[in-house]
């Protein structure tokens, strides 16, 4: 805080936050939000404390908690809060739902699993009345959709109505900047935007608002650049705007107008090229930003006709802007403008060298090395190109003295490195290669930095060779001996480097000087055999060409080449050779594995011959070889034009007057040109420069040289992957979740759901994730302890149950006894049975495939069907999806011959922990979708859907979600549900309400809307399948009436609708199992055409088991 | 998002800073210096975005100030915010400073660094653009003032009883 570190007051500061007074809490808050950080060891402490403030009446309290929150929240945080903060987005006050809305981003950051449960309200709040909350949430789904954008084109539509509705600009900008990240994906999307953009963009005055409909604009023109007619219209639209904007004199506009001019240049070149003039003018301005913009720019504006000027202009900015870093970028873009695309827009190589050679006399620059490795590019190359460039490089070195003069730390100097080799390599081409022999080995050289001194040296050895070769056979040997001695006059100041390389290298020459000295004397010829040395050609090898060598079919890598060497030599020798190349790549490690044996092989024993032999050995390292007779380089396209006689520039040339000879070469071409048309039948190719250009389109513009660019190697069968890595570390990975998808049980955020009725006890229901289930398993619990009978009932041995199986509700009351014991039932027997087997149910039960369960705890899986089969039969069609659905399983079982589907728990320790299974079961295949929601009734005005879950929290109650729909042109309001209670089953009612009375239905429906209100019930016995008859009375307003309308329902409670999941772990399972407790039955279905996982899914699904497909898999 | 908010003076002094990501107060530090050094060597009439390689910066981010007499104001902003809309959100938190301390100057800011704060607060929520509506913030704030003021005179009142 200030500066300061203030993490000794970490827990004062949460002291503050506690205070009761609105002044001290939000200075509490304050500080917290200064210091606190996900390291704050203190910040547990506050959790029950923010959420008190969340839940406070004041909403200063509220709003102060959510801001501090929004600084601070951890995953910890984020996880025990998201549940009062999703409460939050409904608040009454918008002050507080826009807070609650925007927070939920930050919460969605730390833990991503409240993602799901919590999209469906934030989508609400894309509506909201309020447009602060309104643009809340567009501000966090824009958030949300730029790093996932797939996941969110479903929003589409909606955010498209939004834009044609807003009128906030805010919101607006960021609509269309999110529709920027989306059209990439769905080109459809794009052609619908281009016409309210450019209706945008022709009305609005704002010109953030216009900045960003043309950033889109072109976003969109990207997109559909492909496989679309050209919107030749729009782009025009568009650049137009930009210029306008750059010539605007508000800077801020220019720079912006160049920015988004950029995106354009990607793909519509053309367009932008016209404003050259005007970028170009930018360049002079006196802002850095917008010149380097304007820089950028360029990059995509040169072609063959303009690439001299532009430099030119570029050269005499990088004059004016001495020792700045701009003037490095502009060295930079320089060298990136001449060589983008291979090469592609020069037209005269030595103009390009001249250019090099002119950028070495920048002083302090840091990009020595930038232009080195481009000199050297080239060089190796444009064949054509050498002779030019060995003799700039030979002046360069006979002029070192200018480059390394002042500063040690002067980066140019690297340039030499590229100089020497050069002339070193290509000495052929030398003139006076005695001379820069001397000059190599100047004294102070030996002031260079090591690695440049050791290219010196072996380059020396070169010249030395050409020099032999060049007077060999002269009757005077006079100067090849000189030149011998001179080496060993100048070598041993080599020798004495502190550079281990330099000394090297110079004590090998040395002696190969002393030696060929000797056998000089005798006239020996020498000669060839020194060239020999140095022959063959360097290819240039692309960079990624040794990842991408293939493994050849038939390599193994891991198997051994040798035996495996004894256990100590290999430890020995391992980590050496593997730390040797774990510097250099650790990436690659097969590989390395590979050259590690083989290094291990070589050092061991003979295998030299096999390796020279071996072509995976050289493959693996093709930028160690001198490949010029490896395979592929006859494949590589190579540029072979014409030659025309090449400038001759004596001495250093200035690149300027290649500009002019350009221009004189150009008109030369014309005249050419209108010299042909007259004689048409002239041959084409005049000698000199002359080609057949047309002036007007660039790509005739000959070179002036012959060209022989040699593309880079790679290896045969490189794969063209390129590898892009995403930052795994990055948080917003998290969250690329699919948002269509039905939420599941499971995803349920710890959620305090029914909001109208229930509230008693908030911070019990905060929890249960998958309500359903477990509330039945807490609900036998304390019916147990509450009614002795059922207690009873519950702790019935196993042959009393054996006797009651035959009863239905026997296997209700087994179902309920689940949690008493940590393992239940399984149908063990049926698992043994083979799946195709059909077998008759083997329980006593004949009708029902009757899980008979352990002995306290029985689990029954299988029996929901038969559950619920005889009143299905008699009354379902009519009333219950659900109840059909189930039927129709049975059925499909039946037909299928089912086999079994058992299910275990394990009996928590009743602590009620959350299970995270649920009744879903993800399979590989994907699975039907599937709903828990059946019909429970349905009138021309309203339809009902309900599904019953347990809750984990209060194992006696159940909530019944039930989704309103209206299906009428009216208005629903006033709608009250009410359900005549049973002695088992009672809908609660808030304090103070009658039994009898209805609850209030917490909103009101308009047409076509629907919308979802949780009842709580409390459940005596989870033993007895119930049915609750209840009303709902509603008023149906149209414009001219209103009318009270009725619809009776049946609610209906089956024993499988109190199933709440838990977890059984392998070894809880496999103690089940041994116990001999597990009880099994299977019954046999015909006529199933479901695959069997789909219906094992579907079970699992409506009867809340799950593990099941797991669980047998492990069997 | 909003990575930053910092407000210093024609020297370099930090009146204001808002991290909406954890940074160690040395970085911290660090990194207003480091800004401070990029835009006070910018001229007056040169355009209001800067990129380079910033601390906290990477390549995605852009700085985006104002200079009002003698404070920079400095928003750090990743690419999905809007340039302009930002430098207009500049602008609305320097006139509702201005209409809330009536005249704003480097004093106030100096000697009223939480109500500063919670005007912030009332406008960017977690690195996000909360409210852009200028008299919407001033009413919270100036509620909040009320409620602190009316605490206060419940709590001397007893006092005052004895």
């Amino acid at each position: 805080m200030l500066g300061y570190d203030v993490s000794w007051a970490a827990f004062n500061i949460v002291e503050v936050m506690s205070s009761s007074k609105f002044t001290y809490k939000r200075i509490g808050y304050l500080a917290a939000s200064q210091c606190f950080h996900e390291g704050t060891d203190v910040i547990m402490l506050t959790t029950n404390q923010i959420r008190k403030d969340l839940s406070s009446p004041n909403q200063y309290d509220t709003g102060v908690a959510l801001t501090g929150l929004s600084c601070f929240v951890t995953p910890d945080l984020a996880r025990d809060l998201a549940n009062d903060i999703m409460t939050l987005m409904s608040h009454t006050k918008p002050y507080i739902r826009k807070k609650a809305v925007l927070i939920m981003y930050k919460v969605f950051l730390k833990y991503p699993e409240s993602l799901r449960p919590a999209f469906p309200r934030l989508k609400e709040k894309l509506e909201d009345p309020d447009p602060g909350v309104q643009s809340a949430a567009v501000n966090v789904i824009c958030e949300l959709a730029r790093r996932n954008p797939k996941n969110y084109l479903s929003l589409a539509p909606l955010f498209f109505k939004l834009m044609t509705s807003s009128t906030n600009n805010w919101v607006l900008i960021k609509i269309i900047k999110l529709f920027g990240a989306l059209t990439p994906l769905e080109p459809r999307l794009g052609k619908k935007l281009i016409e309210p953009l450019t209706n945008l963009i022709h009305s609005t005055s704002a010109m953030s608002l216009l900045y960003e409909c043309v950033n889109t604009v072109i976003a969109v023109l990207i997109s559909l650049s492909s496989g679309m007619p050209n919107h030749s219209a729009s782009i025009q639209l568009c650049v137009q705007k930009l210029r306008i904007l750059i010539e605007d004199s508000d800077q801020n506009l220019k720079y912006l107008g160049l920015l988004a001019m950029s995106k354009i240049l990607k793909t519509h070149p053309k367009s932008v090229q016209s404003h050259k003039d005007l970028i170009l003018q930018c360049l002079d301005d006196k802002d850095e930003s917008i010149r380097l913009r304007a820089l950028d720019l360029l990059y995509g504006m040169v072609s063959k006709k303009n690439l001299m000027e532009i430099v030119k202009k570029l050269m005499l900015h990088v004059d004016k802007a001495e020792g700045t870093t701009y003037r490095d970028e502009l060295l930079t873009k320089i060298i990136d403008i001449c060589s983008q695309s291979n090469y592609q827009y020069i037209t005269n190589f030595e103009w390009y060298i001249s250019i090099l050679v002119e950028l070495t006399r920048l002083e302090g620059t840091r990009h020595g090395h930038l232009i080195a490795s481009q000199m050297l590019d080239v060089a190796i190359r444009v064949k054509a190109i050498r002779g030019f460039a060995v003799a700039q490089m030979a002046t360069l070195l006979d002029n070192a003295h200018l480059l390394t003069g002042n500063t040690q730390r002067n980066g140019i100097c690297e340039v030499l490195y590229a100089a020497a080799w050069i002339c070193g390599e290509f000495s052929e081409h030398l003139e006076d290669p005695m001379q820069t022999l001397e000059a190599m080995l100047r004294p102070k050289v030996a002031t260079l930095p090591g690695h440049i001194q050791a290219v010196y040296v072996q380059n020396a050895a070169k010249l030395f060779a050409t020099v032999l070769q060049k007077h060999e056979g002269e009757t005077d040997s006079q100067v090849a001996q000189e030149t011998s001695q001179l080496l060993i006059e100048r070598l041993p100041l080599f020798v004495q480097s502190a550079n281990l390389e330099v000394q090297e290298r110079a004590s090998c020459i040395i002696q190969l000087v002393k030696y060929i000295q000797k056998l000089q004397q005798k006239n020996v010829e020498v000669a060839d055999e020194v060239t020999a040395l140095f022959a063959g050609e360097l290819n240039p090898v692309a960079p990624k060409a040794q990842k991408k060598v293939p493994i050849p079919e038939g390599l193994d890598l891991d198997a051994w080449i040798n035996e495996p060497p004894s256990e100590s030599e290999s430890e020995d020798e391992k980590p050496k050779s593997k730390a040797v190349f774990a510097k250099e790549e650790p990436k690659h490690s097969r590989r390395h594995t590979e050259v590690d044996e083989k290094e291990l092989a070589r050092r061991r024993e003979v295998r030299k011959q096999e390796q020279a032999n071996n072509p995976f050995y050289i493959k693996a390292s093709p930028s160690s070889q001198k490949v010029f007779d490896a395979p592929g380089v006859e494949h590589i396209p190579v540029v072979q034009i014409d030659l025309s006689v090449p400038l001759k520039v004596p001495g250093m040339p200035m690149s300027d007057q290649y500009v002019k000879l350009e221009e004189e070469r150009r008109q030369k071409d014309k005249a050419d040109k209108k010299k042909k048309d007259k004689k048409k039948k002239r041959e084409k190719r005049g000698k000199g420069r002359k080609a057949d250009s047309g002036p007007e389109s660039e790509e005739d513009i000959t070179p002036a040289q012959q060209v022989d660019i040699v593309t880079e190697e790679m290896p045969e069968n490189a794969l063209p992957s390129d590898d892009d890595d995403k930052d795994p570390n990055d948080p917003h990975k998290a969250l690329d979740i699919d948002l269509d998808k039905p939420l599941a049980d499971s995803e349920k955020l710890p959620v305090r759901t029914h909001r109208p009725e229930v509230l008693k006890s908030p911070a019990e229901d905060r929890e249960n994730e998958s309500i359903p289930q477990e509330s039945k398993k807490k609900s036998s619990k304390e019916k147990k302890e509450k009614k002795k009978d059922k207690e009873k009932d519950r702790k019935r041995s196993k042959e009393e149950k054996k006797k009651k199986k035959k009863h239905k509700e026997v296997e209700e009351e087994l179902m309920e006894s689940q949690p008493e014991e940590a393992v239940q039932s399984e149908d063990t027997k049926e698992m043994a049975v083979p799946p195709t087997s059909a077998e008759e149910v083997t329980a006593p039960s004949s009708t029902a495939a009757v899980d008979t369960s352990s002995a306290a705890a029985a689990e029954s899986e299988p029996d929901e069907p038969k559950d619920t089969e005889p009143e299905d039969t008699k009354s379902s069609k009519h009333k219950k999806k659900k109840q059909k659905k189930e039927k129709e399983e049975k059925e499909k079982k039946k037909k299928k011959r089912h086999h079994h589907h058992h299910h275990h728990r394990h009996h928590s320790d009743g602590g009620g922990e959350d299970s995270v299974q649920n009744g879903t079961v993800e399979d590989e295949e994907p699975l039907p979708p599937m709903s828990n929601y059946s019909l429970l009734a349905e009138n021309s005005y309203i339809k009902m859907v309900y599904d019953i879950q347990g809750n984990h929290q209060d194992e006696s109650k159940v909530v019944v979600s039930v989704i309103f729909e209206n299906k009428s042109d009216s208005f629903l309001k006033s709608m009250e549900f009410n359900v005549l209670d049973s002695l088992n089953s009672k809908l609660q009612r808030p304090d103070g309400a009658g039994p009898h009375d209805g609850l209030t239905v917490p909103f009101q429906l308009p047409p076509g809307v629907s919308n979802e209100a949780r009842f709580v019930f409390t459940v005596q016995s989870i033993v007895m399948p119930q049915k609750l008859k209840g009303t709902l009375t509603f008023i149906v307003k149209s414009e001219e009436s209103s009318t009270h309308e009725k619809l009776d329902f049946k609610l209906h409670f089956t024993c499988t609708s109190y199933l709440i999941t838990t977890p059984c772990y392998s070894d809880a399972y496999a103690k089940l199992l041994e116990s001999g407790d597990l009880k099994g039955s299977s019954l046999r279905l015909e006529g199933v055409n479901m695959p069997f996982h789909h219906l094992l899914a579907r079970i699992c699904f409506h009867h809340h088991f799950s593990g099941a497909l797991t669980s047998q898999r492990s069997l | 998002m909003i990575k930053a908010i910092l407000i210093f003076n024609n020297h370099g002094k930090p009146r204001l800073s808002k991290f909406y990501e954890h940074y160690t107060e040395d970085t911290e530090q660090q990194i207003i210096r480091e800004t401070f050094h990029l835009v006070s060597k910018r001229d007056e009439n040169v355009c209001n975005f800067l990129e380079g390689g910033l601390l906290i910066g990477g390549s995605e981010n852009k700085l985006i100030y104002r200079h009002y007499a003698t404070l920079y104001f400095v928003f750090c902003v990743d690419s999905s915010e809007s340039e302009l809309g930002i430098l207009d959100l500049i602008q609305v938190f320097v006139e509702t400073l201005d209409k809330c301390f009536e005249n704003v100057c480097e004093l106030d800011l100096i000697f009223h660094m939480d109500k500063v704060h919670n005007i912030l607060a009332e406008m960017v929520m977690g690195g996000m653009v909360l409210e852009t509506n200028m008299s919407e913030i001033i009413t919270q704030a100036e509620a909040q003032t009320k409620m602190e003021k009316s605490e206060t005179f419940i709590f001397q009142c007893p006092r005052q009883d004895r």
